[in-house]
């Protein structure tokens, strides 16, 4: 067994503006604990990477943040999450979503039209004055996914028969029609292909002048490109958060240098 | 509390009544027979014959005759519903011909009972010559549970992990050896649930056997497969309508009912028991 | 090379009783067929369909199946208004509200439904439902077209619930996760996107339970009154195409006119049937498509 150091505290410093702050966090499922007494602060209009080997707890970490966790019945959560400094399990959590998008591994649109799927959260939450404002804002987040030329000729067509990268970047528009503060990622681009997963990653780096973007990845070399912060996590504990230049250049923590090293994961 | 959680409330509240109104359905018609049937049911009404024009003694001759015409139907099905599941997964390349057959079995499953009971009549009854007896109304049964048979069969063969047939062939066992000794004994308590389930059916069913089997009375038990039979199920039809003695009739009928019910539905809770076991298996 | 002959064999002896369900469906076509055309040698398909008189042992005879078809479209209609609400209803509670544990319970109760043998299902709306119809209603008689609908309406419910269910839970997780991460609640989950992807299942569960009522002879032999005129009205006594074979074939003299018309209603019922069953398979199988 490796030595595992516990969490660091965050390098974030007083100055910068922290989005989503989380403090002592442990996670089960039933007897076994997933994520262990995890603090990490998430800056504004940044992009916070979580990285780490496959079971390490990326997924239940990032699906904490948006109370998707609460879909898992046998999951228990301790600890405190806060967005802008409120606890978000005081807050009504179909309002906390719509505050924090999310992103799947797996594109997921709806069987609906392309126009039905990024309406259908603007619905939900009644975002639109009139029908001509609808399309307004279902373009407008288009445009933002980069996949408005591809799709503009036929909103009205089923968005199933989209190829997966364009199912992904729907995805990502339908999440930023709410205007949210902060989007989640979850291993965005594990199921497609290099050139869609590029595409993804140019918008991610556009996203970020407007989003708080926290992002799940295995892939490092995604991390390295694309974010400003990086964690570490490993069997559940937070090994070492800092800004990704120092992470990948200097890591502090041998697990971390053998994790990007290769040597495990 | 704001809109949308009214809205969510008051739709949860609407599919919990919907439902509590269907079991409530169950509940009601359960509550009525058993309570009205159990008055006239004792050792003798279970063992003896009517008598007095309908109007008294037992309904043992039913008994039987719903007792030999389920078991006609049944192994008659039986025996061809497995064949066919056997071939529809284990032989049958995807093509043409296993699509026909497929169709051919889920419209089988949908022709209306009385319309079996005319195909009993026309092909068994007066073609065949086997008269209105056993053996008509059974195999008329027979052909209308067989899809029931093939389904349910063909999921539990279908269930069988296919490591294990790969495991089978690997040491050098043929396809009916594998079929023979690995796949049908995995598969007999899904075979099982399917057959009893047809013979819950088989034995509840009136129309299909109006025509081919039943009578309403007769002096005599049955004595070969061509005999004709009382049937429980004409039995309470009968009853109902033939009868010139509601006041002491109906009582009979409730008590036909129970007997009937309790047969019919303790099979499918048989049924549902074994597939709930075999379920809880783990490969 | 003789271990392959065998093998052969084996597969060539299966291959029969498979054939067989192919082999029953098309006896019963030839047989309605047979039985049922010398009809048309009396009376013309059109007199036969939209004839308004079923007087099968006038003489000279009438043979006009309108109020047969109209009585069992009739007490179809009524019955689904009775289960599509209550059974969809019941679908997604069971698959979406419910409790594991409630579920599990509830599943087994629904099954014994549908495992009621239809001549109980009769009885039971003979001497218990109809009795309380006339009352509440002002009624002579309670054995009418209303009666019938209800009864049926619970025997379709099973089938509706059940294969509804199956669709619902077919619905992959995945839309559900997008829908709440968008902060739907489950309610609007369940209208706006699991019932919409369910969508064709459950019509093919209303189609099937549509079909089960149609084609159900017992019950409303026994409760619908039988009356083979064209209904006005729910609270009068019907007769449907299955409560006129059941009641007349014990008297129709084979190969009399009476006995080649009840073979010819017969046809017109299983080409319904088998419509309703062909659209119900088409309509599932588009389904399982398009949620890929």
């Amino acid at each position: 067994m490796v030595d595992i150091v516990t969490s660091h505290h965050s390098p974030v410093t007083s100055k910068k503006e922290v989005k989503i702050s989380i403090r002592n966090l442990n996670i089960w499922y039933q007897d076994m604990q997933v994520i262990k007494n995890v603090n990490l602060d998430v800056e504004k209009n940044k992009v916070t990477a979580i990285i780490g080997p496959s079971g390490c707890g990326k997924s239940t970490l990032i699906k904490s943040i948006n109370r998707m966790l609460d879909m898992i019945p046998e999951a228990e959560v301790g600890g405190t999450i806060l967005l802008d400094g409120q606890n978000i399990y005081d807050m009504d959590e179909t309002f906390l979503r719509k505050r924090i998008g999310m992103v799947f591994q797996m594109p997921n649109p709806f069987p609906k039209s392309i126009f039905e799927n990024i309406a259908y959260g603007l619905k939900i939450h009644k975002m639109f004055k009139s029908k001509q404002d609808l399309y307004f804002k279902v373009e407008k987040a288009l445009k933002q996914a980069a996949l408005w030329d591809e799709v503009k000729d036929k909103l009205d067509k089923f968005a199933l028969d989209l190829s997966g990268g364009q199912q992904q970047r729907l995805c990502i528009a339908r999440c930023i029609a709410l205007e949210p503060e902060v989007v989640l990622f979850d291993e965005p681009c594990s199921a497609l292909d290099p050139v869609a997963t590029v595409k993804i990653e140019e918008l991610i780096e556009d996203l970020k002048k407007n989003y708080t973007i926290v992002i799940v990845t295995h892939n490092m070399q995604q991390a390295a490109r694309i974010s400003d912060y990086t964690a570490f996590l490993y069997l559940g504990n937070l090994v070492e958060f800092g800004p990704t230049q120092k992470i990948f250049t200097t890591p502090q923590n041998k697990m971390t240098e053998h994790y990007l090293t290769g040597k495990f994961g | 509390m704001n809109s949308r959680k009214v809205k969510e409330f008051v739709g949860f509240a609407i599919l919990r009544l919907a439902t509590f109104l269907i079991l409530s359905a169950l509940f009601i018609i359960l509550y009525f027979i058993i309570i009205r049937g159990i008055k006239v049911i004792n050792w003798q009404f279970l063992t003896h014959k009517p008598c007095e024009g309908m109007t008294s003694g037992g309904i043992f001759p039913a008994i039987l005759g719903t007792f030999y015409l389920t078991l006609c139907a049944i192994c008659f099905a039986l025996p061809l519903g497995v064949a066919a599941a056997i071939y529809l997964v284990e032989y049958a390349r995807q093509g043409r011909l296993v699509r026909i057959v497929r169709i051919g079995i889920n419209n089988l499953a949908g022709v209306p009972s009385i319309v079996f009971g005319l195909f009993g009549l026309a092909v068994f009854v007066k073609y065949f010559g086997f008269g209105v007896s056993i053996l008509s109304g059974g195999l008329t049964l027979g052909i209308l549970i067989l899809p029931v048979i093939i389904r349910a069969s063909e999921e539990a063969i279908l269930a069988v992990p296919n490591s294990l047939r790969e495991a089978s062939l690997a040491l050098g066992a043929t396809k009916w050896q594998t079929i023979y000794r690995i796949v049908l004994p995995n598969a007999i308590p899904g075979i099982l649930t399917g057959s009893i389930l047809g013979i819950g059916r088989a034995a509840g069913e009136t129309a299909p056997i109006l025509f081919t089997a039943v009578t309403f009375y007769s002096a005599k038990l049955p004595t070969s497969i061509f005999s004709e039979v009382q049937a429980l199920p004409y039995h309470i039809y009968a009853l109902m309508t033939e009868g010139t003695h509601p006041e002491t009739q109906i009582p009979i009928a409730y008590g036909t009912a129970l007997v009937l019910l309790f047969l019919v539905l303790g099979i499918d809770l048989l049924a549902i028991v074994i597939r709930r076991r075999a379920r809880r298996r783990k490969w | 090379m003789k271990r392959t002959q065998k093998e052969n064999l084996i597969k060539g002896f299966f291959c029969l009783p498979a054939s067989l369900s192919i082999f029953f469906l098309l006896g019963i076509v030839i047989v309605l067929f047979k039985e049922g055309l010398p009809i048309f040698k009396v009376t013309s398909l059109k007199e036969f369909l939209f004839g308004k008189f079923w007087y099968p042992t006038y003489e000279p005879p009438e043979f006009g199946i309108l109020p047969l078809i109209l009585g069992s479209f009739l007490v179809t209609f009524g019955a689904l208004v009775i289960s599509v609400p209550l059974g969809v209803a019941g679908a997604i509670y069971i698959s979406e509200v419910a409790s594991p544990k409630i579920k599990e319970s509830i599943k087994p109760v629904i099954e014994l439904l549908a495992g009621i043998p239809s001549v109980v299902y009769g009885f039971f709306g003979m001497v218990i439902v109809a009795p309380q119809v006339a009352k509440i209603f002002d009624l002579a008689v309670g054995l009418n077209a209303f009666t019938a609908s209800l009864i049926l309406g619970i025997m379709a419910i099973p089938t509706i619930t059940s294969i509804s269910e199956d669709a619902i839970s077919a619905v992959p997780k995945k839309f559900k996760e997008a829908s709440y991460a968008l902060g739907a609640n489950k309610w609007e989950t369940i209208l706006r996107v699991i019932l919409p992807a369910a969508g064709g299942g459950i019509t093919t569960a209303v189609i099937l339970g549509m079909a089960r009522v149609y084609g159900e002879t017992m019950t409303v032999l026994m409760v619908a009154g039988g009356a083979a005129v064209i209904p006005r009205s729910f609270f009068e006594p019907v007769r449907t195409m299955t409560a006129t074979i059941a009641a007349e074939m014990g008297e129709a003299v084979a190969g009399s006119t009476h006995f080649y018309a009840l073979f010819a209603i017969a046809i017109v019922l299983f080409v319904i049937t088998l419509s309703f069953n062909i659209l119900a398979d088409i309509l599932s199988q588009r389904f399982r498509k398009r949620l890929g």
